[in-house]
């Protein structure tokens, strides 16, 4: 019994509940939930102290043995995507606190955001399958309301093709769910895990799985990833952030799961499609961040290229590709992060969206020039940033395994990223300014003080890099042996 | 135009009280028979918006103050709160207990926290529901 380990999600669903009563008293909203997301990273830093110690940890809910009741899991990959989410969100939220304003305050921002936090870290956690589809449905809510909140006409009919898709895909979620469950006739994912590798993973078990590799591929945006776009350029600039940083990834983390603890008995058909799919995911969205005019589509396709690159390491499958997934994945939260907070203030500060009206913008702030820039470089990869070593990694999987295509996809990747950056970065940084000194805004100090704190996280990742090492190896180890997952949560007993 | 609305408003204040008596019902029947906090939530929340529909927003009000977003967020803090209750007597989260308690007059009963937890569901549905209703009503 580790009750700990439910602490990520309960948490800011309690806090959240509480702020609803203190809808009136922002400032005592923005401490109280700035406080629960700090207390959230800190638990998650004992818990993955926890797993070094212990092994992999569950809580099984009211006491209920698994395979017969919900649990929580907390092993080194999912912990440290819990650890990392709340750090990006305590940080969106110093940048929320000067930026969005007091109409969105009062219209319960901050329990929303709280509570998004707490199904994606729920999502993370759980270890039955009908729980991550809560998890991921309590996620979604908060989503629909953050995405809608604002009430602009462009805002609602983004928000109703966002609600649409997203209800299909739960629909197809649930339908998946019956088929998995009218099969193996389990719900909880070591169980499926056993289950399968018992009767062997046959046909039937194979297309089940393909109807949970569209699921998670229309919420990770892999190759179905039209509604993506449109969808993460109409909410405010914070919420842009948390979305670009987090949800795409709970898509990602579940594909993982699915992929390697469940199905990974026919890599030939699941293993090969995904990586078509990651492949064709990288193309479309090159094509997408080359041929942007405005800055939010570049950053929205700069998102769907990151999601291919990511399960290109799924489709690869070793144990360093696994290390260099957990590596990428946390970067790219960070990076992504910091990336539309600084796109959405380029906005703010010019009132242009397209690349080619704005000029000159580090003449008047030049350290939020050179934000960007560290950014930049830490999307494409170049060292000591926190990019690098997830692409080396990755590429050197690609490697041994002979898949050729797939890596050149992946560092030809790199290069359009970087193409497709450096041009706002010379067109709307460099140049004659086209703001006088006396008009132009100054940034609010939160914002400043955010870019600050993500920028040293990017440095800090790729610098010590070595000292999560320990995690991200277990991490990857726990992945590719799905074994060491399935003992612990069925053949320990407390 | 006035409409005339005295056999509505007649039945609806005798109705109510069924309905009420009923929801409760279905809310301690859900211990041990179908029913719970959900459906009697449900049962209760629907008398208070055939309250809303009878009588005009106004004067319901004046009855019954309550914002029932919080009505819902109080619902889902009793919820919540017995499911990390158990977190402090050092048991699994979500634990729920029982047991027989002899009570003056009443004599042996049975009680248990699931019905705490059960009354935060209700509460939940209720103050959704009505939140529904009547931001729907307020929209013209």
């Amino acid at each position: 019994m580790n009750n700990i380990i439910v602490l990520p999600m309960i948490v800011p669903i309690i806090t959240a509940i509480f702020l609803v009563f203190l809808r009136d008293s922002i400032k005592l909203q923005r401490i109280i939930s700035l406080i629960t997301m700090v207390f959230v990273a800190v638990v998650s830093i004992v818990l993955l102290q926890l797993i070094q110690t212990e092994g992999i940890l569950r809580l099984d809910f009211s006491g209920w043995a698994p395979p017969f009741g919900i649990l929580f899991v907390a092993d080194s990959f999912a912990v440290l995507l819990v650890l990392t989410a709340s750090i990006v969100t305590a940080i969106c939220l110093i940048y929320a606190f000067s930026t969005i304003g007091p109409r969105h305050e009062r219209m319960f921002f901050y329990p929303f955001v709280l509570l998004l936090v707490a199904g994606v870290n729920g999502s993370f956690l759980t270890g039955d399958i009908f729980n991550l589809f809560v998890c991921f449905e309590v996620m979604l809510l908060a989503s629909f309301a953050l995405i809608a909140l604002g009430g602009e006409k462009f805002q609602l009919r983004e928000a109703l093709k966002y609600v649409l898709i997203n209800i299909v895909a739960s629909w197809m979620f649930l339908l998946a769910l019956a088929y998995l469950y009218g099969t193996l006739k389990t719900l909880n994912m070591a169980h499926i895990s056993q289950r399968v590798a018992e009767v062997g993973q046959e046909p039937i078990l194979t297309l089940v799985s393909l109807v949970f590799l569209i699921v998670f591929a229309l919420k990770a945006g892999l190759l179905l990833f039209f509604w993506l776009p449109g969808s993460y350029s109409v909410p405010p600039t914070v919420v842009q952030a948390l979305f670009a940083a987090l949800l795409t990834k709970v898509g990602i983390y579940a594909l993982f799961r699915t992929f390697t603890l469940m199905f990974p008995f026919d890599p030939e058909v699941t293993h090969t499609l995904i990586g078509i799919m990651a492949g064709l995911t990288i193309i479309a969205g090159c094509m997408g961040a080359l041929s942007g005019h405005d800055v939010r589509t570049i950053a929205t396709y700069n998102v769907v290229i990151g999601v291919g690159f990511i399960l290109l390491a799924l489709a690869i499958g070793t144990e360093e590709a696994m290390a260099g997934a957990v590596y990428y994945l946390i970067h790219d939260m960070i990076a992504k992060a910091l990336l539309f907070l600084i796109i959405g203030t380029m906005v703010f500060l010019t009132g242009e969206i397209v690349v080619k009206n704005m000029s000159g913008l580090i003449r008047n702030y030049p350290l939020f020039g050179w934000l960007y820039f560290i950014v930049m470089c830490a999307l494409v990869g170049i060292p000591p940033l926190s990019g690098f070593i997830g692409k080396v990694l990755i590429g050197q999987g690609a490697v041994e395994t002979g898949s050729y295509v797939l890596l050149a996809l992946g560092f030809g990747s790199s290069v359009i990223v970087l193409y497709s950056l450096l041009r706002i970065f010379l067109a709307s940084f460099f140049g004659e300014t086209s703001i006088s000194e006396d008009d132009k805004k100054p940034i609010p100090r939160g914002a400043m003080v955010s870019f600050m704190l993500f920028a040293l996280c990017i440095v800090g990742l790729g610098v010590g890099a070595e000292g999560i090492a320990v995690y991200v190896n277990d991490a990857a180890y726990t992945l590719v042996n799905p074994s060491v997952y399935v003992d612990a949560i069925l053949n320990a007993n407390e | 135009m006035k409409v005339n609305d005295v056999i509505l408003k007649t039945v609806v204040r005798m109705v109510v009280f069924i309905v009420l008596t009923f929801g409760m019902y279905l809310f301690f029947a859900g211990h041990n028979a179908p029913g719970g906090g959900f459906i009697g939530g449900l049962v209760l929340g629907s008398a208070i918006v055939l309250l809303y529909l009878t009588y005009d927003i106004e004067t319901v009000h004046k009855g019954m103050p309550f914002d029932f977003k919080k009505v819902a967020a109080l619902g889902v803090l009793l919820a919540t709160g017995t499911a990390i209750g158990s977190l402090f007597f050092d048991a699994p989260f979500l634990t729920q207990t029982d047991g027989y308690f002899t009570i003056p007059i009443l004599g042996e009963k049975h009680l248990s926290t699931v019905v705490l937890f059960e009354a935060g569901v209700a509460l939940t549905v209720i103050g959704t529901l009505v939140t529904i209703i009547l931001s729907i009503s307020e929209d013209e």
